[in-house]
């Protein structure tokens, strides 16, 4: 489509396009014409007499001059009356008139041929882009239909969405419901219940007095004698005193359990800390030389470090003995400091493993490179030989198992056979090599070759196009001459038929195979006017067969699509 | 591991006396005591009714029978035979007795929960406590003995009281904020009491022993909550088996929630090991078929043996949904149990009830889950080392340590099947008690220890291994 578009019309000078304007009236007589020609390939003097006849008659011919006059110098050509003697024709005048006339009828004829061109190509265009519209609308129509279908199915989704909604509202009010009934129930069931149990209780009152009465002499125990305790004691009175002393031993019990526990926890405790010294130990051992650094790098850290000084003494002073409320503050600051230390200090380990690793594994590729090469190259060299190596022994073994006869004889000969076979190989390996090698010399002259060959083309191209150039000057100066044979030609066309105008289709169309026919006397201009026109789109685009062929050039363009 | 001989029994009475040296059995009205290690009658009772209650005073030297039905509890001695002791409730009926921790005291609680009893076998003297309440465990004792827990009702409002058991002098008295008190526990150490509310409501309660509410713990609303807890022998866990099929474990410092152990069908932790019980035909290897056959071959063929397989996890457990709309559903975790040295827990899930689930508690990790044919009736561990007996009311009784598992068949004729077990203090033997029989099985103690730890346990080790 681009290049459609790129198509420059060949340039009209201002000139030119005026005078376009005065001969427009014409425009379709120059093929007509043409075809005039074709048809008549050599028109007889008389038919063009009897063809004249109707203008200029030997009676006329003096209002004819005068009219042609008159409309010559209206087109603004000089009068073809010599303007000393009147009536006199100026032949010299008239000729330059009918040269430039003839020279016009060119241009328009080309400028004409150009703009039926570019109204095929824009046919084409049109046709093309009335498709691509076609299709659009086809699918616009398709996205329409499927937007609705998509629209109904939000729509249903929505509702069902909605009524989604509403299902789990209801539901969410029923949980409610529910929860609300079964609170009342709970309820009514709690109030119930106590109302029962009230009853429950009294009848348990009646039922004990009536049960426990004194009289019921079946409560008894009988018992052969009392037995002594267990613990031998004789039972004691209960007075205010057992009972301060209840309380007291209840105390104890207690006091004695939580006294337990603190011992467990005391312990508990103190390897707590005997772990956390160790740890603390081995932090510090760890990290001495990592010190100094976070110190000065971390704003607060003379504050911290007066503050590890103090640990530091109390460390000494055994701060371990110290109740934790004391000390804990800076106990755990510090350790929370050590622990970024080592944490800082681990990750920069880290960081050093990782930078190591990576710069090794540059300076290994940077090394290798070539080396590597070599290297492969020599151990595929190795495989090779090592495969060689094994399919001869492969061969050998076969043999041997082949021929079970096992002689000494011929595992000698066998033997000798390898070697030979070995030599021999390797002295075509060598030779192989060597053809390798000149086989790149080989390859390397040619590429070169071809250089030298693409720089002549070049050179002959250039060549060519001067040729072409000095060629077309010549024909164009040809062209002259032989316009002046067929210039009548060019004002039948101002009377061309509709028959014709069909014609033009079909010379525009068929262009090449008639330029082919080269048709000796008229064929000429119409092939000078081809090289113009070739050169010209050539200039602007190189396509000279989309000229001919515009519908291929159609579907070449649907395929580019 | 030897057994003895099966003994006739009735009511899942037989007990071994706290110092060890004796076992008492019911055989309908009859009290028997015998020797643990000969199995010797040594003393023979005889009471008015059907004993539907055997318990032995702390000192072993008495044995209290109650006859529920008849509101009479009878006490005998084993130092003099003919020492006698009837203790009759009258029209006020009985439906609880025990004995004091002294061994002196009996605690009968009376019908409709009127009174709580308390006679002296030395004296004359009775005290009444007023106001029990009517639950699942409404007395405590401390494990010293010093102290006991009553839970009460009055006014429709929950109490708690705590007695000094020594003169039954009243300690403390406070109530509990809890809707229907369901059950109370003292902490091994005696310094700390559990109270839990009735499964409609998830609420534990820590009190300390002057009656401070120590802690409150809830882990959930609305659905049905505790079904069964368990302390530490250390005191320093307490493990609160619900509803919702998971254990949650308390710790003794802040009483906050350590962890939870959840009981789902599919074990797929690769660090589980579950033993899976099968039942295996004894092979029969065509060649040695003789005919007319043995009578020991013949016996074999009908007889089916049991042992652990190894499963591969991820396994799925059977599971049964349990009905929705029926009261006391079998769901949850109904039983749990601590190891005497606080290092494992056993628990079963009434949902999976052929699965007895091993928690190791160092490291707060499920160790084993046994997959039983049957559903597992009960389990005890071992009150001397880390060693699991389980019931699962056949004929066999099961092992687990943490060397690994057995399965052992009680030998003898007829059906034997052993619905409840109970250890010997020493670790040495237990006594397996079925409906109508009992027997004793005695672990020899090197013996026992090399055939867990080896016979059959080697080849699970090497299992995992592999």
């Amino acid at each position: 489509m681009g290049d459609w578009k790129t198509i420059t019309v060949p340039v009209l000078s201002s000139d030119s396009k005026n005078i376009f304007q005065y001969t427009s009236e014409k425009k379709i007589s120059p093929p007509s014409m043409n075809s005039q020609v074709l048809r008549l390939p050599l028109p007889s003097s008389k038919s063009m007499h009897s063809f004249f006849s109707a203008f200029c008659t030997e009676e006329n011919i003096e209002q004819s001059i005068s009219y042609l006059n008159r409309e010559l110098t209206t087109l603004g050509f000089p009068s073809i009356y010599t303007e000393s003697k009147g009536k006199e024709l100026n032949l010299i005048s008239i000729i330059n008139c009918m040269n430039e006339l003839l020279a016009l009828q060119h241009k328009n004829l080309r400028a004409q041929e150009e703009v039926e061109m570019q109204h095929l190509k824009l046919g084409c265009d049109m046709d093309h882009l009335q498709n691509c519209y076609a299709k659009l609308k086809e699918q616009l129509e398709l996205s329409k239909r499927e937007i609705v279908g998509l629209q109904e199915r939000d729509r249903q989704l929505q509702s069902k969405n909605r009524n989604l909604h509403q299902l789990l509202k209801n539901e969410k009010d029923e949980v409610q419901k529910l929860q609300n009934i079964i609170s009342s129930r709970a309820t009514q069931y709690n109030h119930d219940m106590k109302r029962k149990e009230r009853e429950y209780n009294k009848l348990k009152e009646r039922l004990h007095q009536l049960v426990m009465n004194k009289k019921d002499k079946k409560i008894a125990m009988e018992v052969l004698n009392y037995v002594g305790r267990a613990d031998g004691k004789r039972g004691a009175w209960r007075t205010d005193k057992t009972e301060a002393r209840n309380e007291e031993e209840m105390y104890k019990v207690l006091l004695s359990d939580y006294e337990q526990r603190q011992k467990q926890l005391l312990v508990e405790n103190a390897e707590l800390k005997k772990v956390l010294q160790q740890m603390k130990k081995e932090i510090i051992s760890l990290l001495p030389p990592q010190k100094q650094k976070p110190r000065e790098r971390s704003e607060d850290g003379p504050v911290l470090s007066d503050l590890e000084e103090d640990i530091g003494e109390l460390n000494k002073e055994n701060m371990w003995e110290l109740s934790c409320e004391t000390v804990r503050e800076q106990l755990t600051n510090s350790i929370r400091k050590q622990w970024r230390m080592l944490k800082n200090h681990v990750e920069k380990l880290d960081n050093q493993v990782s930078r190591v690793h990576l710069g090794t594994l540059n300076e290994k590729d940077v090394i290798s490179r070539e080396d590597h090469e070599l290297e492969t190259e020599k151990l595929e060299l190795e495989i090779q030989q090592c495969k060689e190596m094994i399919k001869t022994q492969q061969q050998l073994l076969q043999q041997q198992l082949m021929s079970p006869c096992d002689d000494d004889t011929t595992l000698l000969l066998q033997d000798c056979y390898l070697l030979e076979e070995r030599e021999r190989l390797q002295e075509e390996w060598t030779l192989f090599r060597e053809q390798k090698k000149n086989f790149e010399k080989e390859r390397r002259s040619f590429t070169e070759a071809a250089i030298r060959l693409g720089l002549e083309r070049k050179a002959f191209e250039e060549d060519r196009g001067a040729w072409l150039k000095q060629q077309f000057l010549s024909i164009s100066t040809d062209c002259k001459h032989s316009e002046n044979v067929t210039s009548p030609s060019a004002f039948l066309g101002s009377k061309c038929s509709d028959q014709d105008n069909r014609l033009v289709k079909s010379t525009s169309q068929q262009r090449r195979p008639r330029c082919t026919l080269s048709v000796p006397v008229s064929a000429e201009p119409c092939q000078t006017s081809q090289y113009i026109t070739r050169h010209s789109s050539g200039t602007a685009s190189k396509k000279p067969a989309g000229d001919s062929k515009p519908n291929q050039w159609v579907e070449s363009d649907k395929e580019a699509e | 591991m030897n057994f003895s001989e099966l003994f006739k029994l009735s009511g899942l009475l037989a007990r071994f006396s706290p110092d060890g040296k004796c076992l008492a059995s019911c055989m309908q009205y009859r009290l028997v005591v015998r020797d643990v290690s000969t199995l010797q009658i040594l003393q023979l009772y005889t009471c008015l009714d059907h004993i539907q209650y055997i318990e032995w005073s702390s000192d072993s030297l008495f044995v209290l029978c109650a006859m529920y039905k008849r509101g009479i509890v009878q006490v005998w001695s084993l130092e003099q035979p003919d020492w006698h002791c009837k203790i009759d409730e009258g029209s006020a009926g009985l439906v609880a007795s025990c004995w004091s921790p002294d061994g002196r005291h009996i605690l009968n609680t009376t019908e409709f929960h009127l009174r709580i009893t308390v006679w002296s076998l030395c004296t004359k003297s009775v005290s009444y406590i007023k106001y029990p309440k009517a639950c699942q465990q409404g007395i405590a004792f401390t494990k010293d003995g010093r102290y006991m827990a009553v839970a009460e009702r009055r006014d429709c409002k929950d109490f708690i009281s705590i007695f000094v058991c020594s003169d039954w002098q009243l300690l403390r008295h406070f109530d509990t904020e809890t809707q229907d008190l369901f059950g109370i526990e003292w902490a091994p150490n005696g310094c700390v009491l559990a109270a839990w509310d009735t499964c409609l409501e998830y609420k534990m309660l820590l009190y300390s022993l002057d009656g401070r509410l120590l802690s409150t713990f809830r882990a959930y609303e609305w659905s049905l909550g505790i079904k069964s807890i368990a302390w530490s022998p250390s005191s320093q866990f307490l493990a609160i088996g619900s509803y919702d099929e998971k254990v949650r474990i308390l710790n003794h410092v802040t009483w906050k929630k350590i962890t939870e152990f959840e009981h789902p069908a599919t074990i797929a932790n690769t660090r589980t090991i579950v033993y899976k019980e099968v039942e295996k035909s004894p092979s029969v290897e065509t060649e040695r078929l003789s005919f007319p056959p043995t009578r020991a071959l013949a016996s074999s063929l009908f007889s089916t043996q049991s042992k652990y397989d190894i499963s591969q996890v991820p396994v799925s457990l059977q599971y049964i949904k349990p009905v929705a709309d029926r009261a006391n559903p079998k769901m949850g975790i109904g039983m749990l149990a601590f190891s005497p040295d606080n290092c494992f827990l056993a628990t079963k899930n009434d949902n999976i009830p052929n699965a007895v689930w091993i928690w190791d508690i160092q490291k707060l990790k499920l160790l084993v889950v046994l997959e039983q044919l049957c559903t597992v009736q009960s389990f005890q561990w071992d009150p001397r080392q880390p060693r699991l007996a389980v019931c699962t009311g056949n004929s066999r009784v099961y092992l687990w340590s943490p060397a690994g598992c057995v399965s052992v068949q009680v030998p003898g004729e007829g059906d034997f099947q052993i619905v409840s077990l109970s250890w010997h203090s020493s670790g040495d033997s237990m006594v397996l008690l079925s409906k109508d029989n009992f027997c004793v099985c005695y672990l020899d103690r090197e013996e026992t220890e090399m055939s867990a730890g080896d016979s059959n346990c080697a080849w699970s080790t090497t299992d995992v291994l592999h």
